[in-house]
């Protein structure tokens, strides 16, 4: 009997497979490479119009610590647009979470408990439970994020201006907590001096002159560009030897180089000046783990399924509603990091600590080529997205533009990037 | 004589890298109802598209001409403001306005932008009366079921003096009761003399209420068959290009213990609690076995599945569920897939897929722990199982890295059923797996029926096209009301024998 059950034409799939692999893979990853692109021009419109103040090495660390709180929220808000929601507490659980870490180091006394580090673990546990309530009612009893996180966004501005007794600041916080944003890794290695430092007649080095490298930071720099080419290149052999297509070699080669190229130059950067910032190292970790955890982990793509058809993820057995309350148990915990960054740059708690900076956050997010449906959006995008927020923050300010400007500017650039996606996206 | 109202010539319409219509003709007598046939993706749609505007003059090459005019629309109102409106498959009404303000919406009749509410609902209630459904011009869309929210749409056409009308597959969510009404319905506008587009894959409605059928297969006119010449056999030869002397896969059942069962099931709805919509059911499925539920809309089909099925349907689920013979908890969707049971929903696009994601991730979703180790996903394996199952059930792609989206129906279909094999069950529940797709797919569905079953799967088929569950099981269920009213061997069944039952039922539940 005949199975034959194909009555339309088959197509030449196989024969046009090879180049279409090709351009794909360079047609699919064109919006983060455009955004990484873009990311660099603005550097460089930056750098020529500060007449080179921005790739300063101390304003490269400035930029770093300024900006890394952006980035740590933008992670956990990745992860909550994606899914389909929204947080807009963030930035008063950053608060908040500041507020109560100075009580606990500077005026409640608790003995041991006082430890920065105790203090860092509890107020990140309390960050996990903040999420894990809102969440609750977002995904148990079907409340909009969005007004679940506003009156969040309410109650716990409230209660950062609380504890902070109404409007004074805490602190000031030990040098041990501050050392989370403002100190650099230690150079166990030591210092490398290529050009000893100009000694003035008063017998005085000046400040800046001279070249000494943190080894520490090149080496750790080293290191990881090494195991990015290897990674890369392993990757590849796996797929060839699967028998499947991978990308041409050279754009493959050239993609590897371009991006050592660049992170070798920032780590020069940074290991002519103090060295690795601490914040940049958690950061870095963060990152790579959350590019893992979205990209290869089970928990990743049922998120993205989730956030794409929350009813057929729901059907294909996929527990949505303890997925949402993770989701936003996470978020907790990033904010409450936040938090503990923000106030250790300041030295000390204030009641405007993350003030607006859920909106700082939400918009890396987008502009980092997020779907506010959900279901679409990349890490490595949002952190660029941060990024290109905080370029201009610093860029502005150093060329005296002022705040009020410097926010049409930023408007302007996540309407930009926002139309330019919608637009590639109905042409394609 | 009867003359031309539309003339389409040539029309060729080109996609990036897809010729979508070649040189296309399309002649539409005027009263007469003119059927278009042709498999999914064979570019009816964008045939109605282009005529309606949607492709607007210019980016196609040909002809349109309509009552002896040549026309250039720019859009869906230059179209309509002929007179020729299109109701699409996905109704476009607003689900929380009334019937009278979805009629009239952006159509208002208004005085200096103040609504006339009197005018439009006495307007409504007659437009109503012509397409005979009872309901106040007050009721919300909601709350109106969808074969009368198709009547809304086709009262919304009428406001419009329409001259053509074109139906998009009107009775693809209806039931066969609202289904002949709704033909009915178009053939009482014939005898008043409107022209009318009809799109189906339902050889039977066309049959009973076309004039003529323009048979369209990869973008090409095949042929246009005179009333004299429609036959479902002939259309279908002309829309597969070649005969389907069998429309069922042939099978050697072999049919052994009894491995799923189901005693006592009642389901309440989940809304309104008193409503009981599942009363007491009791079925079972042997290993090796095909078994139909057959059933009108609304009988309950549906809800059953999904109840049973992690519990994904209403409320107060009282009953049993055993699997070889031990009781099983199904009280979730991933026991009830750790214990091997999956069901396929009739509804794929909100159901069954994510369509803003590709193949290979929509395939693998429901057994992702089939594709991962400690929860991190083997990209390559993975790979290789969506390839495996795209060659194994023929989903048509340019590679698993297509969007589900952008994929037809019947390609759909086998992308949700390749997710539920890979989840490998003992017990597949598929409702309604043919709903929407056209005959060369169905034919493959049937036969990946058929393989699992000869694989020593229990496999439950919900269906609402009766030849269909005659054709592919072995017993059928016939279900009415929430309650199963009667069992019979597929071999000794008829479509007169499922109606009786069903019509006996009815007498019973009253």
């Amino acid at each position: 009997m005949s199975t034959e059950s194909a009555p339309a034409p088959q197509g030449n799939i196989a024969e046009d497979q090879r180049p279409r692999i090709a351009v794909s893979a360079l047609t699919t990853n064109l919006r983060e490479y455009g955004l990484i692109i873009a990311l660099i021009v603005i550097m460089l419109f930056f750098q020529f119009t500060t007449s080179g103040t921005l790739f300063k090495p101390v304003n490269l660390s400035n930029l770093v610590q300024q900006n890394s709180f952006i980035i740590v929220m933008a992670l956990g808000m990745l992860l909550v647009i994606v899914s389909g929601y929204i947080d807009l507490s963030v930035g008063s659980v950053a608060g908040f979470i500041g507020a109560l870490a100075a009580n606990m180091m500077v005026i409640w006394q608790l003995g041991p408990l006082s430890n920065p580090l105790v203090v860092s673990i509890v107020c990140l546990v309390v960050g996990g439970l903040i999420g894990a309530a809102q969440g609750y009612w977002i995904a148990y009893h079907r409340i909009p994020s969005f007004i679940v996180t506003l009156a969040g966004m309410l109650i716990f501005r409230g209660i950062c201006q609380a504890l902070l007794g109404g409007g004074s600041s805490v602190g000031p916080l030990p040098d041990d907590f501050k050392a989370l944003s403002s100190g650099f890794i230690p150079d166990v290695i030591g210092p490398l001096t290529l050009i000893p430092p100009t000694v003035n007649a008063a017998g005085k080095t000046i400040l800046g002159s001279g070249l000494t490298l943190h080894m520490t930071t090149v080496v750790l720099g080293l290191i990881a560009v090494v195991a990015y080419a290897y990674f890369g290149l392993r990757t590849r052999r796996k797929r060839e030897r699967h028998g499947y297509e991978a990308e041409p070699f050279a754009l493959f080669v050239i993609k590897t180089l371009v991006a050592s190229a660049l992170a070798l130059f920032l780590v020069y950067e940074f290991a002519s000046y103090r060295g690795l910032p601490v914040v940049l190292l958690v950061m870095g970790v963060l990152i790579t783990l959350f590019v893992f955890v979205t990209k290869r982990m089970t928990i990743g793509r049922r998120i993205y399924a989730m956030g794409g058809n929350p009813k057929a993820a729901q059907l294909s057995g996929i527990n949505t509603e303890r997925l949402t309350l993770l989701v936003f148990i996470n978020m907790g915990v990033l904010s409450a990091l936040g938090g503990l960054i923000i106030a250790a740059r300041l030295g000390q708690a204030v009641p405007a600590a993350g003030l607006g900076s859920e909106l700082d956050v939400i918009a890396a997010v987008f502009i980092g080529g997020a779907s506010a449906m959900g279901g679409v959006g990349q890490v490595i995008g949002a952190v660029v997205g941060g990024f290109i927020m905080g370029v201009m923050n610093n860029g502005m300010s150093i060329m005296g533009v002022n705040v009020d400007w410097q926010q049409v500017v930023k408007g302007l650039v996540l309407l930009g990037a926002v139309i330019f996606d919608v637009y590639n996206k109905n042409k394609a | 004589m009867t003359s031309t109202i539309l003339e389409m010539r040539d029309i060729t319409k080109t996609f990036p890298g897809v010729k979508a219509l070649s040189n296309v003709n399309l002649s539409v007598e005027e009263g007469e109802i003119h059927a278009v046939v042709g498999e999914n993706g064979a570019g009816k749609s964008t045939l109605m598209k282009v005529l309606s505007g949607v492709y607007p003059a210019g980016t196609y090459d040909g002809q349109i001409v309509f009552q002896g005019q040549e026309c250039q629309f720019k859009g869906i109102h230059d179209s309509e403001h002929k007179g020729i409106v299109i109701i699409h498959q996905e109704l476009a009404l607003v689900p929380m306005l009334s019937i009278t303000e979805n009629i009239f919406l952006g159509n208002e009749n208004a005085r200096y932008g103040v609504i006339d509410w009197d005018a439009n609902e006495a307007r409504t209630a007659a437009l109503l009366k012509k397409v005979g459904l009872k309901e106040d011009p007050k009721t919300l869309i909601t709350n109106i079921g969808v074969g009368k929210q198709q009547l809304v749409e086709i009262a919304k056409a009428l406001s419009k003096d329409v001259k053509l009308l074109i139906l998009d597959e009107p009775t693809a969510s209806l039931s066969e009761k609202d289904s002949q009404a709704l033909l009915d319905l178009l053939l009482e506008f014939k005898r008043q003399g409107m022209t009318s587009i009809l799109i189906s894959h339902k050889l039977n409605e066309i049959n009973r209420v076309a004039d003529k059928v323009t048979v369209i297969r990869d973008g090409r006119t095949i042929e246009t068959l005179a009333k004299k010449d429609i036959s479902e056999d002939r259309i279908i030869t002309s829309m597969v290009g070649r005969s389907l002397d069998d429309r069922y896969p042939p099978r050697e059942p072999n049919i052994g213990e009894v491995v799923f069962e189901v005693k006592n099931w009642s389901v309440y709805h989940p809304l309104h609690a008193e409503r009981q919509v599942i009363k007491g059911i009791d079925i079972n499925v042997r290993k090796g076995e095909v078994v139909g539920i057959a059933g009108l809309m609304g009988a309950g089909r549906t809800e059953f599945a999904m109840s049973l099925f992690g519990r994904s349907y209403g409320r107060r689920i009282t009953g049993e569920v055993l699997l070889k013979g031990k009781p099983v908890d199904v009280s979730s969707v991933s026991k009830a897939v750790q214990h091997g049971i999956a069901y396929v929903t009739e509804d794929r696009k909100t159901y069954g897929l994510n369509l803003i994601d590709h193949i290979k991730h929509n395939i693998t979703l429901a057994n992702l722990s089939g594709v991962s180790r400690h929860s991190v996903i083997d990209d390559l394996r993975e790979l290789a199982v969506a390839n495996d199952y795209r060659k194994k059930t023929n989903i048509r792609a340019s590679s698993v890295y297509q969007l589900t989206g952008n994929l037809s129906g019947g390609n759909q279909q086998k992308v949700v059923l390749s997710k539920w094999l890979f989840a490998d069950p003992d017990v597949l529940i598929l409702d309604e797996p043919t709903r929407g797709i056209d005959v060369g797919a169905k034919y493959e569905i049937y036969t990946i029926i058929a393989r699992l079953a000869s694989e020593g799967k229990a496999i439950v088929v919900i269906s609402s096209e009766m030849p269909e569950l005659l054709g592919i099981t072995d017993r059928i269920y016939v279900m009415n009301e929430g309650r199963i009213v009667g069992e019979m061997a597929a071999a000794d069944a008829s479509q007169e024998k499922i109606m009786r039952a069903i019509v006996r039922g009815e007498g019973k539940a009253a």
